[in-house]
């Protein structure tokens, strides 16, 4: 968790240069856009729960190196104020080939958007409001059918 | 005997009800997630509107995302919020 903007070139280079077995990394990104539901977006404010949103990603991390055989994973997340453009999240993970660090790559974003505790609240025009959860993002994470699913109300 | 919690309220519930966290003693027939929040919906009508089920809602216990049925007990630090949107 960061205020401050990080540059993904080199943490992916520091990532994938920590291991001489590693074969494979897949990363994504998350940046901010100008436009949410038809409205234009000019700024917003992430907020986190701090204690639980660590303990959340870490747990994430582990359901996902116990389901596939990854050597590690690396996540960033900014808080605070952000503009369109700006970078939010990395995720990046390696492993010995593609198809594992492309799975658990993706598990991760889809429980990250679902579980971890980060809400947006963005600027528009017609004043800020509070960004909606995503059925379609539930619906991501119900695909992976993962046994340990803790229970929301 | 004390039922001390800390509750803490985050994004759209804490500008509702425009408290970060608070301590508060609970009474001895609140002992889950659902009576707690039954009893909060009490406290005045931005309390009602947000934890009376008109509004999705999630509770963490001790920083741990739980269903409404899960048990809570002093010493807990029970948290209240929104659908998250991260990412």
């Amino acid at each position: 968790m960061q205020q401050a903007d990080f540059d993904a070139g080199a943490e992916i280079a520091a990532f994938r240069l920590a291991r001489a077995d590693t074969g494979a990394v897949a990363a994504f990104i998350g940046q901010v856009r100008d436009l949410n539901d038809g409205q234009a977006v000019q700024a917003m404010t992430l907020e986190h729960y701090p204690g639980m949103t660590e303990k959340s990603l870490q747990d994430i991390v582990d359901r996902a190196k116990a389901r596939w055989n990854i050597f590690d994973a690396l996540v960033i997340h900014r808080t605070g104020e952000l503009r369109p453009l700006d970078q939010i999240v990395l995720v990046a993970v390696s492993g010995a080939h593609r198809g594992e660090a492309f799975a658990a790559c993706e598990f991760i974003m889809d429980y990250l958007k679902t579980e971890a505790p980060f809400w947006k609240k963005e600027q528009t025009p017609a004043g800020a409001h509070w960004v909606d959860a995503r059925e379609s993002d539930d619906r991501a994470k119900r695909r992976w059918n993962d046994a340990d699913e803790p229970q929301a109300s | 005997m004390s039922r001390a919690v800390q509750l803490l309220y985050f994004a759209r519930l804490r500008e509702a009800l425009g408290v970060a966290q608070e301590r508060v003693e609970l009474p001895e027939e609140v002992a889950d997630i659902a009576a707690l929040m039954a009893w909060l919906a009490g406290r005045g009508e931005a309390w009602r509107q947000e934890f009376a089920g008109c509004r999705p809602l999630r509770a963490a216990v001790n920083q741990t995302l739980v269903a409404n049925s899960a048990g809570i007990a002093a010493g807990d630090e029970i948290a209240f919020f929104p659908p998250v949107t991260g990412g």
